[in-house]
Parts: C-alpha cells; sequence; structure tokens
C-alpha cells in the first residue's frame, strides 16, 4: 500500500485481517466478544475444535517427519516413534530423500521444479492483465450488449477443462508447437480468464463511480483512467487473484500433464508419477511431495489475508 | 530458432519466458495506444481494445472446442462415423459406466456437505476464541497443497502392512487399529468404503475454504439480531439452529456449489491415489483414459458432455444470484 491514499482506499483494512473488516465493525466485534466470553466454556466445544485441528494437521506434520528420516527406518517403523527416539537419542534424520528425489536418477525434480516457475510466471502475468482489461471494459465502458457478454463470460466457468482438451490438443500438433511451454501458458491463460474476469469486475464495481467521473470531466480517456485512477486502487485485488492463480496453475495436474513433453512437465506431473510408479517409496515420495509443496505454502502463508479477500470478493459476492 | 518451441537449460527456459512475457506486453501496448490515439472514435472501438483479446481467448479456447467436443460425442472412436447417441447410451447402460456415474454421485454430493458442516462448526466453535488465527490457519493451510500432494499426504496415512510379527504399521490410520486391537485394514482396495476414504482427501482440502466464508459470513450478523435472540432466551445449539445457520444461508448455498463445481471436475486424487481401480472411477478420470489411454475419442466426449451438463445447473443457480446482488447493489 505504497499508493497515495485515496477515498477508494477506505478500503484500508485490508491489510488488516482476513475479514474484510470496516474499522467501525472492529469495536462491534469487540464489544460482542466481551458480551460472549466465556463462550467456549463447554468442555465439548473446545473438544471438537481441538480434534478437527489435529486431524487437519496431523498427515502433514507425518510427511514432513517422514521424508527426513533414513530410508530403512521409514520401511520399518511409523514416523511417530521418532518422538520417543528423540528423547532416547536413538532417532536420525537426513537430507538424503531430498538429495535424492531432487538430483537422482530415477525422479530428478529439480529440473520440473524450473519448469513449474517457467509455466508459472506468465500463466499469472498474462491471464490477470487480459482479465483487468476486460472487467474494466465491462464497468466503466457503455457499450451494447456488454450485459449479455459479462453474464456469457461468467457462465464460461461451465465449460470443464476436460471438454477443452481434445480439440485444443489437436490445434497445438497442426500448429508444430505441441509439448512446448507456449501450448501451457495459452491454455491456462484460456482457462482462468472467466472467474478472473468476474472477480477483477466485482472489485472494480466497489470503486466509486465518482471518481472516474471526475477523472472523465478532467478529460481523461479510458486508457489514462485505467493506469492512473484504477489501477493504483486495485493492487490488492491483483495481488489476491494474483496468489489464486499461482496456486492453480502451479498445483495443476490436468493441463500440464496433457500439453508438456516430458523436458517440460511441471512438478505435479512428475510427483504424480512418482507416486504411480514407485508407490512404496515413501522415502522418495514424501520428499517429493515436500519438494512440490514448499513454494505454494510459502507464498499461500505469507500472503494469505490478500488471498483470503479473494476468496470472499468471489464466493460472497456471487 | 528452435530454443523459443524446444529450451534447453535453465538458462533457455527463463529466456523464453521473458520472450513470452515481452511480446504479451509489446502486443497489448500496441492495442491500448491504437484505441487511445483518435480523438473522438465510437465506444464500441474502445471497447473492443479492451475486451476484444480476452473475448477472442474465450471463443477459440472454451465456446469453439466446447462444440467440437459436443460433435465429437456423437461420432465413434476415431470420429469417422456418425453413430447418433450411442456413445451416451454407452455411458449410462453399461455397469462399467453406471458404476463410474454412481461413484461421482457419491463425490458431489458427500464433500460439499462435509466439507461445509465440518467448516461451519469450526468457525462457529473457534469464533472470537484467543486461538482463532492460529485454528484457523491450521485448517486452512491444506488449501494451498495441491491434490496430487494432499493425496501423498493421504496415501501415507492408509499405509498398509500384512499383519504378520514383526512387521510393523507405518501408516498411522492402520497403526491406530492395530492399538485398539484390529487387523489392519487395506483402505484404497476395499470397495466401496475406499471411495470414502479418497473423498476424505477432498474434504480435507476444501473445509478451510467453507470455514473461511462461512466465518465472514458469521461474523456479518448483525448485533441487534443476536441481543434480541439472546433477550428472547436462546442459547447455544438453538441460537446456531434459528439464528446464525438462516442468517448466513446465503453463503452456505455458494460455498456448497463452489466446492460441488470443484468435486465434479477434479480428477487428481482418483488418479494418484488408485488411478481408477478398485472401483473407484470418477467421470472425470475415466474421460482421460477414454481420450488418451483407449483413443476413444467418441465416447470420451460424450462422457465431458455429461460433466459439462451436470454443471449447468450450478452455474445457472449462481448467474441468478449474481443478478440478484447486482440489483440489490
Amino acid at each position: 500500500m505504497t499508493t497515495t491514499p485515496t477515498p477508494g482506499q477506505a478500503a484500508g483494512p485490508l491489510v488488516d485481517d482476513d475479514v474484510p473488516a470496516e474499522p467501525r465493525k472492529l469495536t462491534r466485534l469487540e464489544k460482542r466478544a466481551i458480551a460472549t466470553k466465556g463462550r467456549l466454556s463447554s468442555p465439548w466445544a473446545s473438544g471438537i475444535a481441538i480434534i478437527i485441528a489435529i486431524l487437519w494437521t496431523i498427515p502433514s506434520v507425518g510427511l514432513l517427519v517422514t521424508s527426513f528420516r533414513p530410508e530403512l527406518d521409514i520401511r520399518n517403523s511409523g514416523w511417530w516413534t521418532v518422538f520417543g527416539g528423540i528423547f532416547s537419542g536413538e532417532a536420525e534424520f537426513t537430507a538424503d530423500n531430498y538429495n535424492e528425489v531432487l538430483y537422482g536418477n530415477s525422479s530428478n525434480l529439480s529440473a520440473t521444479f524450473v519448469n513449474s516457475f517457467v509455466i508459472t510466471i506468465p500463466a499469472v502475468i498474462i491471464p490477470i492483465t487480459l482479465a483487468l482489461l476486460a472487467a474494466y471494459a465491462f464497468a466503466w465502458i457503455q457499450f451494447r450488449g456488454r450485459e449479455f457478454l459479462f453474464v456469457a463470460v461468467f457462465a464460461l466457468q461451465v465449460v470443464p477443462l476436460q471438454v477443452a482438451l481434445v480439440p485444443l490438443l489437436s490445434d497445438y500438433v497442426d500448429w508444430g508447437i505441441n509439448g512446448s511451454f507456449w501450448t501451457v501458458w495459452l491454455s491456462h491463460s484460456i482457462f482462468a480468464l472467466p472467474l478472473a474476469i468476474f472477480l477483477l469486475h466485482n472489485f472494480m464495481k466497489d470503486i466509486p463511480p465518482s471518481l472516474v467521473e471526475a477523472a472523465r470531466v478532467d478529460g481523461a480517456g479510458h486508457v489514462k483512467i485505467f493506469f492512473r485512477v484504477l489501477f493504483p486502487l486495485l493492487v490488492p485485488a491483483i495481488a489476491s487473484f494474483g496468489i489464486f492463480q499461482f496456486l492453480w496453475v502451479w498445483n495443476d495436474l490436468l493441463v500440464g500433464l496433457t500439453f508438456t513433453s516430458p523436458a517440460y512437465r511441471p512438478m505435479t506431473v512428475a510427483v504424480a508419477e512418482l507416486a504411480g510408479s514407485r508407490g512404496g517409496d515413501w522415502h522418495l515420495l514424501t520428499a517429493g511431495a515436500f519438494v512440490a509443496m514448499i513454494v505454494p505454502l510459502i507464498v499461500f502463508i505469507a500472503l494469505q489475508r490478500y488471498f483470503v479477500r479473494g476468496m470472499l470478493a468471489g464466493a460472497v459476492k456471487g | 530458432m528452435s530454443w523459443l518451441l524446444e529450451p534447453s537449460g535453465v538458462g533457455e527456459k527463463f529466456l523464453v519466458m521473458f520472450v513470452a512475457i515481452l511480446l504479451f506486453v509489446a502486443v497489448m501496448s500496441l492495442i491500448l495506444f491504437v484505441v487511445d490515439r483518435p480523438k473522438r472514435i465510437p465506444n464500441w472501438v474502445v471497447a473492443l481494445g479492451f475486451v476484444g483479446l480476452p473475448l477472442a481467448f474465450l471463443l477459440y479456447g472454451l465456446v469453439r472446442p466446447a462444440l467440437i467436443t459436443l460433435w465429437n460425442s456423437f461420432f465413434n472412436r476415431n470420429s469417422t462415423e456418425f453413430v447418433g447417441v450411442d456413445n451416451y447410451v454407452t455411458a449410462f447402460t453399461q455397469p462399467q459406466f453406471q458404476k463410474v456415474l454412481l461413484v461421482t454421485a457419491a463425490w458431489v454430493i458427500l464433500a460439499p456437505l462435509l466439507s461445509t458442516v465440518i467448516g461451519l462448526v469450526y468457525a462457529v466453535l473457534v469464533d472470537r476464541t484467543r486461538f482463532e488465527k492460529l485454528a484457523k490457519a491450521l485448517v486452512f493451510i491444506p488449501m494451498a497443497i495441491s491434490m496430487v500432494g494432499a493425496s501423498i499426504i493421504w496415501g501415507f496415512v492408509y499405509e498398509f502392512r500384512p499383519d504378520q510379527a514383526g512387521i510393523q504399521q507405518i501408516g498411522l490410520l492402520n497403526q491406530l487399529l492395530v492399538w485398539l486391537g484390529f487387523p489392519p485394514q487395506q483402505f484404497l482396495i476395499g470397495q466401496p468404503w475406499n471411495t470414502g476414504f479418497l473423498i476424505v482427501v477432498m474434504i480435507w482440502i476444501q473445509t478451510g475454504f467453507a470455514m473461511t466464508v462461512l466465518s465472514a459470513a458469521i461474523k456479518a450478523i448483525p448485533d441487534d439480531i443476536v441481543e434480541a435472540a439472546r433477550l428472547d432466551g436462546l442459547h447455544g445449539m438453538q441460537m446456531f439452529r434459528f439464528i446464525t445457520v438462516p442468517s448466513i444461508r446465503p453463503a452456505l448455498v455458494v460455498v456448497l456449489t463452489t466446492i460441488a463445481m470443484a468435486t465434479l471436475k477434479a480428477f487428481d486424487i482418483v488418479r494418484t491415489m488408485t488411478g481408477g481401480q478398485f472401483g473407484t472411477q470418477v467421470v472425470a478420470n475415466e474421460f482421460y483414459t477414454q481420450a488418451f489411454r483407449q483413443n476413444n475419442q467418441g465416447l470420451a466426449a460424450a462422457l465431458a458432455v455429461v460433466l459439462f451438463i451436470l454443471v449447468i445447473p450450478i452455474i445457472v443457480y449462481n448467474v441468478g444470484q449474481m443478478r440478484k446482488a447486482e440489483d440489490i447493489r
């Protein structure tokens, strides 16, 4: 939030909480918090909450612990035994699994790690730019058929990706670009558009019309209004959808599996293949899964509150 | 120029990436420059400059393929002979595919319902407690994990070792069974429960989404309503049943439909964990099998269209809701 403050930025608490709360709401919440103090006094309620929290955390903890254990230990005993082993000094930890899964002959995930980045970055930038322009047109330019087109774009979410795969693939083969990065970028850009246009349009509509009017009276054209007036205000929205798209592309299996040749496949495909061909090799699988998870987890945890805002804009307004 | 299509090495890959981005920026700048240049241009030209490329992408990449697929679904396996609705008849009458439809139905009903219920209960329970932030983060984090990653995580929880002397279970769930005195189970093989164990993975991923949206909706319930209900003597479960749930009904519906849509199209979990074996196949994965393994384009297209038809009611409902929201605005 380094831009100059404007009325539109009264949506300031963007960085404040994971809930789109207006300032006055906070005091209200506090009041309510006091009123409902001791709400969790029921041991049943706290018990259920703790059980759910544990059920949601334990599986990942098991994966993380296992990925650092020697192969032989993984085969012979459960990961929970290390907690006893820590006290007796018998527990062993190693980075061998990561070494093998990243650079070993059988998987060599490090190359696909690079591919995932090369695939993801344009597949985030391109659809967001396109969607921003389209959302702007749908929100602030008067033209015939605008309403209809907007609903049509939104409704295109109805098309499952599966429907588009085969026709697109046969085109790519005809053009001779099949299996390269270009097909993945193009496909991801297309598939992201309906949701991206819809969400960014919601954010655009929240900007006070008076702001746009004022700029127009000053003689600014649409391009100028878009870049000078709206763009700075939309940075949080762009961030939130950017994270969403980043997670979606990075975690995608279907598009990567269909359109890339083996040299350019993303990490999800490689890890899924590892699971298929070496289903019992938990020392490789756990380390591989964790390598594939680490980037989205960092992005997600660091930028959680932006992501949540984007999600709420899509869900609650939809 | 072969490196543009077949870059080798990290350097060339990133170079291609920058070329692609620069190319895109150049094209967009040109378009915007052209529509912004003349002083008096009709509005629709400007609009075309803004929405033209996105719409062209959508027409080319979604609308046209959807129509082609619909067309192909009336042809035989290599699209040479018109067979009418034969593919659909196959999909709906052969026991093998009926089973796939049944399993898909189980997914679409169970995953959204259970995620929403668990997410709602959890949101209410941790609402305004001291640990709210941490508690929410714990349940929310699986959202960032790919379905492939989640499948491996849960595959490890379900891991089975034969029940013999000297062999320890390394899957947590089977170890729990052994500790409780039961024999270990092959969770991913025994029908029909294996589908249930796969659905658990989806629920694990989606509950965080449900929880976050519903929690925001709960916080938005007006204070006076809560106060009035309390004065009327409502407490605990009654409050939940008569005030909380009705107040957040729109959010509930949105969460249910969103998760249902995601579930219907997703195939990663089934593919990674069982490959569709042991009676766990779903439509989305059967499509992939028919299109790329069996090379039966006609049947694959029909399955994709079935998927398409199943999503339509969900989207129609959402468009209706959106219209309503627009009116309020």
